[in-house]
């Protein structure tokens, strides 16, 4: 995987596999702290604490379709092949979340990639879920919250192909502006 | 986020639901999103997906995502599910994906290059 937008994409299938039905994704990218800090948080069953430890060994899996989980293992990889670390804190029945920090300017850093496009896509595709999104950069900020979207739908469902057009909408403009505002640096 | 946009969105989106309420049963596509979809591409083929649906209007297409099926290597694979039964195609890329919504869900026609199985 080229972009951090898709370990995001992959880490939140986790979520969704644990029946989370609320799943809170913070970004905060600030060249001043010459940080990146990725934060996905749920509401699902949780890991065990005997298997904390194992969530990030790539021969562990809890699934049954192949013996390989990579998921955790690939995100921990980027992470610390730019500085930074992984950190995985989870409580049985409360939910899980997944912490990830870089160093910005790090030459090994990947992209954050097309992170609107990641959204959108669980958004759309998960329309029974809630998603708080969160994403601070340079002092701009853009929220996109689907409980605020659903009180005022009234009833039409996310996946509604006039919804489906706004929220890709949305998240194009947000992308845009966040592009533009670290323009010159590394994305 | 916008929220005057939604109000708009609202009204037109309720209009047409309820011209489609005796309409046919809702089809289904599902994406395999796991690690090794995601890794071969599955994100731009949903978007792709969706857009297409979105920009066509089809209401009656309800676009979902799965895990790993085991079948990695072809990967990304999208399943159609309706009134004939299940296609799943592989190797899909995102303008496959939109052919895939013009042949397959708008005109009927299985894309018979791309099927990986057809149950």
């Amino acid at each position: 995987m080229q972009e951090l937008s898709l370990h995001i994409l992959d880490i939140i299938q986790n979520s969704i596999a644990a029946l989370a039905d609320l799943i809170s994704v913070e970004i905060e990218e600030d060249k001043g702290k010459d940080s990146l800090i990725i934060s996905i948080r749920d509401n699902g069953r949780g890991i065990p604490k005997e298997y904390l430890s194992q969530a990030v060994d790539p021969f562990y899996t809890s699934r049954q379709t192949r013996k390989v989980g990579l998921g955790l293992s690939l995100l921990q990889q980027a992470a610390v092949q730019s500085d930074g670390h992984l950190d995985i804190s989870s409580e049985e029945g409360k939910g899980t979340e997944v912490l990830a920090f870089f160093k910005h300017s790090h030459i090994d850093r990947m992209p954050l990639g097309d992170i609107g496009k990641t959204m959108s896509v669980l958004i759309i595709g998960n329309p029974q879920i809630d998603f708080a999104y969160h994403h601070r950069v340079e002092g701009d900020e853009f929220r996109f919250d689907t409980r605020s979207v659903r009180g005022e739908l009234d009833g039409i469902p996310l996946n509604d192909p006039y919804v489906i057009g706004f929220i890709f909408q949305e998240f194009e403009g947000w992308m845009t502006r966040r592009n533009g505002m670290l323009r010159g640096g590394r994305r | 986020m916008n929220l005057d946009e939604l109000k708009k969105i609202r009204e037109k989106a309720k209009k047409e639901m309820e011209q489609r309420q005796h309409g046919v049963g809702v089809r289904r596509v599902i994406v395999g999103m796991g690690t090794c979809g995601i890794g071969a591409g599955a994100r731009d083929v949903m978007a792709a997906l969706l857009d297409e649906l979105s920009r066509k209007g089809i209401s009656d297409v309800e676009v979902t995502q799965t895990g790993c099926a085991g079948y990695c290597e072809y990967e990304p694979m999208v399943t159609v599910i309706d009134e004939r039964g299940q296609v799943i195609y592989g190797k899909v890329t995102p303008d496959d994906a939109r052919e895939i919504v013009r042949g397959h869900l708008i005109e009927g026609n299985i894309l018979g290059n791309l099927v990986f199985e057809r149950v």
